[in-house]
């Protein structure tokens, strides 16, 4: 007999996606899919700021899907992405975080030495070793520097954000991005150079996909975090819009922080909690600014790899870094823009505590990622639902709807089910 | 730098009351150990060493820790755990003006319930402290850790 708790494949029930089967949270060649489909194929994914690298030979070293990569600013003061592997044995030579390597990389276990751009300069040996008028070992005649350098990643910066793609045949990351996500984009890196206030790093036993639906997830702010619900900074009735692009596979939550905090459509909602007061109001010092143009919270979901947050004064990114299906760590860059006073600083600090892996709203969403997963693993053949709104995919002059969700899914689908 | 035996006490007591405060469950004890004016950080030594001024936790008044207390026992879903702070003794750096600046290496074990104890969160405290009519008191403590990986998420205090 044949089980059925574990199934062998993914079956959807049908063409739509409001159903969405446990298995594509849980399947280990499903996750291997993602990673060569999504993340080094077709997609542009997020690297870092140019913030983090102002110098040449400014290096910061991160991953893209489970590859580890170098984001260093070459000699001539361009981006560049390299896959920290020695093109000789392979080894992950670049163990620094961050650092400057001015003379190009060296591979510790035999010296190969790569310059910032990636290219081979350096082999020992190469010529062989004159002992007794005789020329012993070496490379062979037909080694050729040029064809053995690291793999070099396409680049795409803007507004101060790195992108990469391992797939040089990748479309431009603004027509990645689509019309309608890249002025969401442009809206928060629209030229003003930003300053890095620092970081924070959590592993999440969760799939990676269950972050990206969080923050495609606009039912649950209201409901779950009641911070948000309380002091009125998402409620489902603000005035809010959802938007994706034509593929559906990014999205932006757009809310606009309403003026009765009080009572009315909210009160039936349990984390309500009309009493509560602040002991200490400085965490809720919200100044208006005038990129804004309205919205108080805009979160942008880039598929596969990161959610760019604007929530009031707090602006950070936030990328998945996945480690297998069921983990993925996810990592905070909180920033500034250099035109701040120092008072706007301090502001920004201030909010993020409400944000992170002990942030008094962000902490919630890692926990209920964690048992969402560690139940799916239980019982892969049932299904999880997304209908609120219907079983459409569009988008919404309201945040009643998890519209998001069915189109990530949508495109996944696509994606997924393509041959090969 | 520390005059005496009883200063000395007062001291390695308040690392100790603190630790026990916090592993107790009543979180209400713990804004107490502070000044009204006093600084809380928990930040990763990544920051703390680059000097970037992010924490993963950062408050500027005891209020800021009740809303913390608030928080916890209130509004932040969480799964939950008990906790258990291993402290070192205190290494004093200096005493300048009345205020005590001393670090002591801290280790946290976290035991979800029916599951089994990890290493949860391993740093320094870096504080400097001050005599009050109730006894000394952390005017600022800065809690850097090595465990910049956080498992998940952070809810109770370090």
């Amino acid at each position: 007999m044949t089980s059925t708790v574990f199934p062998k494949t993914i079956k959807w029930e049908d063409e739509g996606t409001s159903r969405i089967p446990l298995m594509a949270y849980t399947d280990e060649s499903t996750y291997k899919k993602e990673l060569e489909r999504f993340f080094y194929r077709n997609h542009w994914c997020y690297v870092g700021l140019e913030a983090e690298i102002p110098k040449p030979g400014d290096f910061t070293r991160t991953v893209i899907g489970e590859r580890s990569v170098i984001m260093v600013r070459g000699a001539d003061g361009s981006v560049n992405v390299i896959e920290n592997a020695c093109a000789h044995r392979g080894m992950a030579f670049c163990r620094e975080r961050h650092g400057n390597r001015k003379d190009g990389f060296t591979c510790p276990y035999h010296q190969w030495n790569y310059t910032l751009e990636g290219d081979l300069q350096g082999v020992p040996f190469r010529r062989g070793v004159k002992q007794d008028g005789k020329v012993l070992g070496g490379m062979p005649p037909d080694f050729k520097m040029q064809d053995n350098g690291l793999t070099k990643l396409k680049v795409a910066t803007r507004g101060g954000v790195v992108f990469a793609s391992f797939d040089h045949g990748v479309e431009s990351f603004e027509d990645f991005l689509g019309p309608t996500i890249l002025a969401c984009f442009d809206r928060t890196f629209n030229g003003r150079k930003l300053k890095v206030l620092g970081y924070n790093r959590q592993r999440i036993p969760g799939n990676w996909k269950l972050m990206q639906e969080n923050i495609k997830d606009s039912y649950h702010p209201g409901l779950l975090h009641t911070w948000f619900v309380t002091f009125g900074l998402w409620r489902a009735d603000n005035r809010s819009a959802l938007k994706m692009d034509v593929h559906n596979r990014h999205a932006a939550m757009i809310s606009t922080r309403g003026n009765s905090l009080k009572a009315s459509e909210v009160s039936q909602v349990a984390r309500f909690k009309e009493d509560m007061q602040l002991s200490d109001p400085r965490f809720l010092d919200i100044v208006t600014e005038p990129w804004w143009g309205g919205p108080t919270a805009v979160m942008t979901t880039i598929f596969p790899s990161v959610i760019l947050q604007q929530s009031v004064n707090s602006v950070s990114t936030r990328q998945i870094q996945p480690n297998g299906h069921g983990s993925f760590d996810f990592f905070w860059t909180h920033f500034a823009f250099e035109d701040d006073s120092d008072e706007m600083i301090q502001r920004r600090l201030r909010q993020a505590n409400l944000f992170g892996p002990a942030g008094f709203v962000s902490a919630d969403d890692g926990e209920v990622i964690e048992f969402s997963q560690s139940s799916f693993e239980t019982r892969p053949f049932q299904q999880a639902l997304a209908e609120l709104g219907g079983h459409e995919v569009t988008d919404t002059d309201h945040m009643v709807s998890e519209t998001l969700i069915r189109g990530m899914y949508r495109y996944w689908r696509e994606v997924m089910e393509a041959p090969e | 730098m520390m005059e005496n035996l009883q200063d000395w006490m007062a001291l390695t007591r308040l690392y100790a009351d603190y630790a026990s405060a916090v592993d107790s469950g009543d979180w209400n004890l713990w804004p107490e150990f502070f000044t009204e004016q006093c600084v809380y950080r928990l930040q990763p030594r990544e920051n703390f060493e680059r000097g970037f001024p992010l924490a993963t936790l950062s408050f500027e008044s005891k209020g800021m820790l009740k809303d913390r207390v608030y928080g916890i026992q209130e509004t932040l879903f969480h799964d939950p755990y008990y906790q258990r702070h291993i402290v070192g003794a205190p290494l004093v750096r200096k005493v300048e003006d009345g205020r005590i600046h001393s670090e002591a290496n801290y280790v946290v074990i976290r035991t979800k319930l029916n599951q089994l104890s990890t290493v949860f969160n391993a740093g320094r405290y870096v504080d400097e402290i001050v005599a009050t009519p109730d006894g000394l008191k952390l005017a600022s403590r800065l809690a850097i850790y090595d465990s910049e990986m956080i498992p998940n998420s952070i809810i109770y205090p370090i």
